[in-house]
């Protein structure tokens, strides 16, 4: 089943600024999809997920969310059930002192019975796995288990699709992959529905379909490893491979038979492969 | 510093006293604020101070992490116990000590300043009582349950409750943040610790302002999370944490409905604070 569907959406900030920071943007996700949108600073990525979730309205053109117009005001509180959202910087989302307050906040909104909410607080911190801070102050967590916690007040409101706008960019490392941990099992055993918004390319990598945004459009769409092929067209956006595939791109090009590869797992193969050829 | 949702004075043990309502707690406090002004007596006063000792020993929190609360406070109470020792008139002839001028100590005087001294010192032991035994959210919580008959003349109570309660969530990220704006500002050569107070409240200035811009920007971030979030206003919302009022706060009820009467009683046949010195004096 389609979960979003864009006809050529067009979305300006404000009308003096003369730009459309999503410029025409024609896009289908079905449901259970993984996809990845890749883009530099001002390219229009996270323009284009608030476009999902009605927290803005396009411009031009129509954006869809389960059949459900999202410029239409009667479909918001339907369309944000459905398609719930983590933003990027984990100190911002949250509403109460305690975790399992701030899991209740959206159940709450919705007008879930309090038995329900119980259960679905119970669901929610098992999914991403914070069960054990279900009473912490989240003032006290980590960034990766702070997103965490903002994934599990996602999680508690039982949407179709989760958005995730630069989720991991304030983490560390350790945080990140927590992060991409629960999103990936989430996908996997759920069958949510993610769009990822990111600029950590070993990250689109994770998922089954990677979209390029570059001023407002969409310039590549397809599967991650197909797009990272395309490594010119790729720096003329100002972006760059991921780490793995970087390094096998130069050894290549440094004379070494290595084949692109993806994963430092892939590359350490290629790099023997080859040496064993010598 | 205060990096911890327990700020304030929390003290965080399981008691009797920790597991009241907070409604029924905040209450009760307010009845003994009533009782303390009530008390007219030593032997009323003498009453509260053991009800007082009675709800410490229930709440298990140590009697000096009490009394430390009076410290803040305790040059007011001086300051008033003074100002009252020197010039305490009433409409009654005085037994005066000693006279000076316009400074006159009386054997009244002396009574009146010691009755109002140990009223604010139960009362400030008293409300600590509150604060030691309740986290902050549950304070919270506690006052919007209060204030819900308010609804009725239009009152916004829920959302003044949740004004209350993301101030709190705040709090640690505030400070973390005017940390990290102070360290920042030093790096760069401000001063924070020399000069007179306007030199040093303007060097405030370049801290507050940045923070200012920040908190707004985090108020726009939480305001889109809260939307993300379904967030529509109290109507049709419902509430995943209850307050019950249990056996517990049946018996508060029962004590402190039996301070009051008790109180009344006292004051009733045992007179005025005065009238310990009609028995010296008339003898």
């Amino acid at each position: 089943m389609e979960a979003i569907r864009f006809d050529k959406v067009k979305f300006m900030y404000r009308e003096e600024d003369g730009v459309y920071a999503v410029n025409g943007v024609t896009l289908s996700v079905n449901e259970g999809e993984f996809v990845a949108v890749l883009g530099r600073n001002g390219s229009g990525k996270s323009t284009l997920a608030k476009l999902v979730n009605a927290l803005l309205v396009p411009t031009e053109g129509k954006a869809e969310v389960f059949g459900l117009d999202t410029a239409d005001a009667k479909n918001v509180f339907e369309i944000r059930k459905n398609a719930g959202m983590v933003f990027q910087n984990p100190d911002n989302q949250t509403v109460a002192s305690i975790v399992e307050d701030d899991v209740a906040f959206g159940p709450e909104n919705i007008g879930v019975p309090r038995e329900e909410i119980a259960k679905r607080i119970d669901f929610a911190l098992d999914a991403v796995g914070m069960q054990a801070f279900r009473h912490a102050a989240p003032s006290r967590l980590s960034g990766g288990q702070k997103q965490r916690v903002a994934i599990a007040g996602v999680l508690a409101i039982r949407p179709k699709i989760m958005i995730l706008d630069e989720s991991t960019a304030m983490l560390d490392p350790r945080g990140r992959r927590e992060v991409m941990d629960v999103v990936k099992k989430l996908n996997k055993e759920e069958g949510m529905t993610v769009i990822l918004i990111t600029h950590f390319m070993d990250e689109a990598l994770e998922a089954d379909r990677a979209i390029v945004m570059h001023r407002g459009e969409v310039v590549m769409d397809g599967v991650p490893e197909e797009i990272f092929a395309r490594s010119e067209e790729l720096e003329s956006y100002n972006l760059t491979l991921p780490r793995a595939a970087y390094i096998s791109k130069k050894l290549a090009e440094g004379g070494m038979p290595v084949k692109g590869a993806f994963s430092a797992e892939e590359l350490a193969e290629e790099i023997c492969a080859s040496l064993r050829k010598v | 510093m205060l990096n911890d949702v327990t700020f304030g004075q929390y003290y965080p043990v399981r008691s009797f006293v920790h597991n009241m309502d907070p409604r029924a707690k905040i209450v009760f406090m307010i009845a003994y604020i009533v009782a303390i002004f009530l008390a007219k007596n030593f032997f009323a006063l003498a009453a509260v101070t053991a009800f007082l000792i009675l709800i410490v020993l229930l709440s298990r929190v140590p009697f000096g992490r009490v009394l430390r609360s009076v410290k803040m406070i305790l040059f007011l109470i001086v300051f008033t116990a003074v100002l009252n020792l020197f010039f305490y008139s009433s409409g009654a002839e005085l037994h005066i000590i000693w006279h000076w001028k316009f400074i006159t100590v009386s054997w009244e005087s002396v009574i009146n300043m010691i009755f109002l001294a140990m009223r604010l010192f139960l009362l400030v032991m008293g409300t600590s009582v509150l604060t030691l035994t309740t986290t902050p959210v549950a304070l919270t919580d506690g006052i919007e349950s209060l204030l819900t008959p308010l609804k009725w003349i239009r009152f916004p109570v829920h959302e003044l409750a949740l004004i209350m309660s993301i101030a709190l969530r705040f709090i640690p990220t505030l400070m973390d943040e005017t940390n990290r704006i102070v360290a920042a500002q030093k790096a760069r050569g401000a001063n924070f610790e020399t000069g007179g107070l306007i030199k040093r409240a303007k060097a405030v200035i370049p801290v507050l302002i940045p923070l200012l811009v920040s908190a707004f920007r985090r108020a726009e971030d939480l305001g889109d999370a809260m939307d993300a979030r379904c967030y529509s206003g109290a109507k049709g919302r419902t509430k995943y944490k209850k307050l019950v009022f249990t056996w517990r706060d049946a018996l508060g009820l029962i004590f402190t409905a039996a301070l009051i009467t008790g109180i009344v009683f006292l004051n009733l046949y045992l007179g005025g604070k005065f009238a310990i010195l009609d028995y010296f004096f008339t003898k």
